[in-house]
C-alpha cells in the first residue's frame, strides 16, 4: 500500500561561480534538465513547476523556463521569500502532491548575482532642497549610519553578538574559526564557487566587511542553480528499482515565518522561527538532532552559523560555542555541518540556495558525493533562513 | 523672522527641551513599536497610545559595518526593556571601544539646514 511519503527522484545543482557566457534561464535550464535526466524523465510526466529567482521576481520565471525546456500547460509557481526562495519552491511541488493535484513535481532555484555587491543596501535618492519626510517613520534621509545598520554582514554580525551577550564565549577569533571549517570544508567540493583553505590568521585579517565578520567570512554572490524533482509514494512504485533506490524520503517538509518577538522589529529575529521550523520538522520526521549524520545550515555569515547550531538543536540551549569547541561540526565530527564548505565558500546564489542545500544533503544519502562523501549517512537536514523572514527546515532519508 | 525651525531625523524621535524617543504602545498587550500601526503583531489588538522610551540603555548587540564612507557602531540598546536600533556615537568605531553591556544615553546632533532653513536633528546614543 502506498503511504503518504514525498520523495527526491532527481536532483542537480551547476557549479556555483561566475557563469559569464550564461544567463539565469541558462542556467535554470542546465539544472532543470539534468534533474529530469536524474529522474529518467521528460517535462511531459512532470504536473507542477515551483520556481524561485529572487532578482526577477516579477517576471514570470517559470513560464520562460518552460519556454526553453518544455511548455505543456501545467501550472506554474513563481515563488519569492528572500534567501529561502527555493526552499519554499520545492514547498509548493511538495504541498500540490500532498494535496492529490499531481504526482510529479518540479521545484527550481536559479540566480546570477556575481558582482552584485553588498545586498540589504538601498541607493540614496539625490538630496531634496528641503528636508521631505517619507515612509513608515517619516526619515528624512537614508538610515544606513544615521540608525544603525541594515546591511545584512552588520545585521548578522549583531545576531552573533546577541547569542555572545547572552550565553558567552564567543568573540572575534572563534567567529573567524567557524569560516575557517567552511572553507577547509570546500576544498573537496567541486561545485563550490571557492574552494580555498583559508588560515585562521588570513580570515582575521581580510578586508573588514562588519565587525565580527571579514570578508572570507560573508557568503559570497555568486550565479548557480539547482533543480528537483519529487514525487508521490504511489508514483515511486511504478518506476524502476534503480530509480526507487536511489529515491531519497522528504521526511519533513517545513517552511515557517518569524513569530511576534519583543524586538524583532528592532533586530530581525533569526532565532524563534529557526527553532519552530525545526521543532516541526523533527515531530514530523519522528527523530531527534542526535539521529542527524549531517546538516546544511544557512551560515550566510559566520555569526550566522553559531545561532543556528543552538536553533536546530544540535546543541543544548546556550551550548552552541561549546559545540564548536568539541569539533563536532568538522567533516570528522560527532555532527558534520556544511561538508559543501557552506554558503561562506560554496556561493550564495540566492534562488539557488535551498535547493542547493537539499541536494547536498541527498548526494551523501545516496552514497554519490565524491570525495566528500560523509560515509553511511542515512539521515540529513537542510536549513534555509530569508530575512524578513522567513525558514525552511528539510528532513531527508535514504530509502530503506 | 521667526527662529529657525527644527525637524527630527525620524517622527519617532520627539525634540524640544528634553529629546526622546515615542513608541506607539499597543494598550492590550504592551507591545511596542516605532512604525505607525495598523494594528498589534503580538495580539492583533487595534488601540494603540503614545509611550516615552527611557533615554538611557545598555548595548546588547553591536557591528561596526566598514560599508559606508565611514566605519560605524550600529547597536541595540535596550532602553529600561525596550530594544532600540541606534548607532552609537562619540565612540571610536573600533571593538576596543564598544562593550557589550555598555551604558548609554540618547543624544541629539544637528544634520545642517535645508534651503527653507529648517534644521534636521538627529539622535544617537553616547557613552553615559
Amino acid at each position: 500500500m502506498a503511504t503518504d511519503d514525498i520523495w527526491i527522484i532527481g536532483s542537480n545543482m551547476t557549479k556555483f561561480g561566475k557563469h559569464l557566457d550564461k544567463d539565469a534561464l541558462d542556467l535554470a535550464s542546465a539544472a532543470a534538465m539534468a534533474a529530469l535526466g536524474d529522474a529518467d524523465m521528460t517535462m511531459a510526466d512532470v504536473g507542477v513547476l515551483g520556481m524561485g529567482n529572487l532578482m526577477n521576481s516579477s517576471a514570470g520565471m517559470g513560464q520562460q523556463l518552460q519556454k526553453q525546456i518544455g511548455q505543456t500547460g501545467i501550472p506554474v509557481f513563481n515563488v519569492a521569500n528572500a534567501c529561502a526562495t527555493g526552499a519554499t519552491a520545492l514547498r509548493v511541488a511538495v504541498m500540490a502532491i500532498k494535496a492529490g493535484e499531481t504526482d510529479v513535481g518540479m521545484a527550481v532555484g536559479v540566480e546570477k548575482l556575481a558582482g552584485a555587491g553588498l545586498l540589504g543596501q538601498r541607493k540614496a535618492g539625490p538630496p531634496s532642497e528641503t528636508w521631505e519626510p517619507s515612509g513608515r517613520v517619516g526619515a528624512i534621509g537614508p538610515q544606513e549610519g544615521r540608525i544603525g545598520t541594515g546591511i545584512m554582514p552588520g545585521v548578522f554580525g549583531q545576531v552573533g553578538m546577541e547569542y555572545g551577550h547572552k550565553y558567552g564565549g564567543t568573540s572575534f577569533e572563534l567567529f573567524a574559526r567557524i569560516s575557517e571549517k567552511n572553507h577547509a570544508h570546500s576544498t573537496l567540493n567541486p561545485l563550490a564557487a571557492y574552494q580555498k583553505r583559508f588560515t585562521l590568521d588570513e580570515i582575521m585579517s581580510d578586508v573588514m566587511v562588519a565587525y565580527p565578520n571579514t570578508r572570507p567570512m560573508c557568503s559570497g554572490n555568486c550565479d548557480g542553480a539547482a533543480a528537483m524533482i519529487v514525487v508521490s509514494d504511489a508514483k515511486l512504485r511504478t518506476l524502476s528499482l534503480e530509480t526507487q533506490k536511489r529515491a531519497v524520503k522528504i521526511a519533513a517538509s517545513v517552511l515557517t515565518s518569524d513569530p511576534w518577538q519583543d524586538g524583532c522589529q528592532v533586530l530581525p529575529d533569526v532565532n524563534t522561527l529557526t527553532k519552530l521550523a525545526a521543532r516541526q520538522a523533527y515531530e514530523q520526521a519522528g527523530i531527534g538532532p542526535e539521529d542527524l549524520d549531517l546538516v546544511e545550515l544557512h551560515d550566510c555569515f559566520a555569526t550566522a552559523e553559531l545561532v543556528h547550531y543552538d536553533n536546530l538543536g544540535l546543541c543544548e540551549e546556550g551550548g552552541a560555542v561549546d559545540f564548536f569547541e568539541s569539533g563536532a561540526p568538522w567533516r570528522d565530527g560527532s555532527m558534520p555541518v556544511n561538508v559543501s564548505g557552506g554558503l561562506q565558500s560554496k556561493g550564495h546564489p540566492i534562488a539557488a540556495t535551498g535547493i542547493a542545500n537539499i541536494h547536498e544533503v541527498v548526494s551523501h544519502l545516496r552514497g554519490e558525493a565524491g570525495d566528500r562523501q560523509i560515509e553511511g549517512a542515512r539521515v540529513g537536514l537542510a536549513h534555509v533562513i530569508g530575512l524578513g523572514s522567513a525558514c525552511g527546515v528539510h528532513i531527508l532519508e535514504k530509502a530503506a | 523672522m521667526t527662529s529657525p525651525a527644527q525637524i527630527p531625523f525620524v517622527d519617532y524621535l520627539i525634540l524640544g527641551d528634553t529629546p526622546h524617543l515615542q513608541v506607539n504602545e499597543c494598550t492590550n498587550c504592551g507591545a511596542r513599536f516605532f512604525d505607525r500601526r495598523n494594528a498589534c503583531a503580538s495580539c492583533f489588538g487595534t488601540d494603540f497610545t503614545k509611550a516615552r522610551v527611557s533615554t538611557t540603555g545598555v548595548i546588547t548587540s553591536y557591528s561596526i559595518p566598514h560599508t559606508a564612507k565611514q566605519p560605524f557602531v550600529s547597536a541595540i540598546v535596550d532602553c529600561d526593556g525596550t530594544p532600540v536600533r541606534a548607532t552609537i556615537i562619540n565612540v571610536d568605531p573600533s571593538p576596543d571601544q564598544v562593550e557589550m553591556g555598555m551604558a548609554v544615553k540618547l543624544a541629539t546632533y544637528s544634520m545642517g539646514t535645508d534651503a527653507d532653513g529648517t534644521e534636521a536633528i538627529a539622535f544617537g546614543f553616547a557613552p553615559a
